[in-house]
């Protein structure tokens, strides 16, 4: 017999998912909150909450100070390229292990995945070392591919899960009538997997955005991303507050408005698994 | 043209030999249907016909040419899944054209072809819905129809309709068997329900744990089954063996009779029991008789309604003629 749920059932549970909500969110809310304050309000103690002098100091500052389109530029390629080349290379590797899998294909599968288990401030130096061998250190290129090769496990394993999804009886019917396997791969996988491909290029995105060791390690001047914009406002000078919140708003909000609107995408990605 | 040669073929998945070496010859125009229970090898023959598995040896023929090494689609065949296997992306327009599509014909030719089988199919209503908004049976009809347009040397059907409701069952068999005079192209189609073989079948193939125990038509193998196997799988329900005194007193190790070949009566019969179960169709009636001293239990076919009820002492009158002999390997006797 199916219980009903009171509505005094839904108030409290509407009540507890927005607390919880709220205090998730609430790092960042301070921090957009503090970004419109002056520096003294903003160390204020006890803290102020939204009784101050709203200003728009602290942006134009940050705007001057440092060039924030290049900063966001240099993330939408880095971040941008190193998941659309992962991809192409994943969805073929994906593709083999997810219809021809071997003895050997979820020992490689966890493999793969253990490399993200290595710190990696253990193979900075070795890395750095190459890049400068290969021109690379300062360049967009470079984080690109370290980038790229650092998320590749987990997008082999978010589309290989998903390709699993997919019935192996309907790409023998394109077989069987007469498809190639690149045919195969371009008609028939990608469309029928495409919310699949959708999130993980989402979620990789937004890994690739925050991605924080590398980026500040390897870039200067030239490829610096946002991250970089970020950890420039915390100098041995003393640390700004205000003008750090600004500066981070301004390096979180897009990646933020795409993650709002793509949100059903993303949970729809991230639990799509998980039904069976 | 259609004509479907098998030399020796095996299979082996591993170290397992799923296909012992086997030979069959499917002629063009032929109904050929590959019948045996679950796991006897008939869905893996048909793969290995379509190129979807590798043989491990012998060889293949199609349409006179060697085949075996040929990928699926080069191979001339088109084939209709259990599940259909339909794009779900794809409007069903997009779903038949398919195949031509990736023949790179022009543009005319193809909707001149789609629109063909859409009416052969009784789907011109549906051309521009999706998979997902059709009912069993017409989803059934676009797998058929995207398999019609490639006009293939031999249509291959992988229990096309194990999925379907048994009332749509009885009428794609017909719509099939029609196809199958209309187009005169060979089909070769798996199936694990013998009704399906008996009705279809110009040639059926029995295979029983990937070995065949005999190929013939549907009515040599009703009257001639070469083995027990055989004569206990073609024929519902199952025929009746008997060993001991009554199939010794014949000159066999076995005997068997098929439940439609014993009369029942009150008084007179060679053999006696106690009727057990009696099934009532209306138009048949299904007696299990037990006690008999036979057999566990014996399975009688009545015409028509009669009455005998649970527990009443009846005899048994076979056929003499319908009964079949088979020694002690199960082989039969003539």
């Amino acid at each position: 017999m199916a219980r009903a749920v009171t509505n005094s059932r839904k108030t409290i549970n509407t009540i507890a998912s927005w607390a919880v909500g709220l205090l998730i969110f609430f790092p960042i809310l301070w921090t957009i909150l503090t970004s419109f304050k002056t520096e003294a309000q903003a160390i204020n103690d006890p803290p102020i909450w939204f009784f101050f002098d709203w200003t728009l100091e602290n942006y134009s500052v940050v705007q001057g100070r440092s060039d924030y389109m290049r900063h966001l530029w240099n993330s939408i390629i880095i971040a941008g390229g190193s998941t659309v080349i992962g991809t192409i290379i994943a969805v073929p590797a994906a593709w083999a292990m997810a219809f021809i899998p071997s003895r050997r294909t979820k020992d490689i599968l966890l493999w793969m995945l253990s490399t993200k288990m290595l710190p990696a401030v253990g193979v900075l130096y070795p890395i750095y070392l190459i890049f400068i061998e290969l021109n690379l250190l300062d360049t967009r290129t470079g984080l690109v591919i370290v980038l790229m090769l650092i998320d590749l496990p987990i997008i082999v394993w978010m589309l290989y899960t998903y390709f699993r999804e997919i019935p192996g009886e309907i790409l023998e019917a394109a077989r069987m009538d007469g498809a190639t396997l690149r045919d195969e791969i371009l008609y028939v996988l990608t469309p029928m997997a495409l919310p699949g491909i959708a999130s993980t290029i989402l979620l990789n995105v937004i890994l690739a955005w925050n991605e924080a060791f590398w980026t500040l390690n390897l870039t200067a001047a030239n490829a610096a991303p946002l991250t970089a914009f970020i950890a420039s406002y915390s100098s041995p000078e003393g640390l700004f507050f205000a003008k750090l919140s600004a500066a981070s708003v301004m390096a979180i909000a897009p990646i933020l408005i795409l993650g709002w609107f793509s949100q059903k995408q993303l949970v729809r990605g991230l639990t799509f698994g998980a039904v069976k | 043209m259609g004509q479907i040669v098998l030399n020796q073929v095996q299979k082996k998945f591993g170290e397992v030999e799923v296909i012992p070496p086997l030979d069959l010859t499917i002629e063009d125009g032929e109904f050929a249907v590959f019948v045996g229970p679950s796991g006897c090898g008939k869905s893996t023959l048909l793969r290995l016909i379509a190129g979807l598995e590798d043989i491990t040896a012998g060889s293949i023929q199609i349409d006179g040419k060697e085949s075996s090494d040929m990928p699926p689609a080069r191979r001339g065949l088109a084939m209709v899944f259990q599940s259909y296997a339909l794009y779900p992306h794809m409007t069903v327009r997009k779903n038949i054209a398919f195949p031509l599509r990736m023949a790179k014909l022009d543009r005319a030719e193809i909707d001149k072809r789609v629109a063909n089988a859409a009416q052969v199919l009784n789907l011109t209503d549906y051309l521009d819905r999706r998979p997902g908004q059709l009912s069993g049976g017409q989803r059934q009809r676009v797998a058929i129809g995207r398999a019609i347009v490639r006009e293939p040397a031999a249509f291959l059907f992988d229990e096309p309709l194990s999925n379907l409701d048994a009332a749509l069952r009885v009428g794609m068999r017909l719509e099939i068997s029609e196809l199958h005079s209309r187009l005169a192209t060979t089909m070769v189609y798996v199936t694990h329900d013998q009704v399906e073989a008996m009705t279809m079948a110009d040639k059926i193939v029995v295979l029983n744990a990937g070995v065949i125990e005999q190929v013939g038509s549907p009515l040599e193998l009703y009257h001639s089954p070469r083995n027990r196997f055989v004569a206990g799988f073609i024929g519902s329900p199952k025929m009746n063996f008997i060993e001991g005194e009554s199939a010794a007193s014949r000159g066999a190790h076995t005997i068997g009779i098929r439940p439609e070949h014993i009369s029942v009566s009150e008084s007179e019969g060679e053999w006696s029991g106690v009727v057990g179960v009696s099934e009532h169709l209306g138009s048949d009636t299904f007696f299990h008789i037990q006690d008999t001293g036979l057999a566990e239990t014996i399975t009688v076919r009545a015409d028509g309604e009669v009455g005998y009820q649970h527990g009443d002492r009846i005899k048994l009158s076979p056929r003499t003629d319908m009964i079949h002999k088979f020694d002690p390997q199960g082989l039969r006797i003539a």
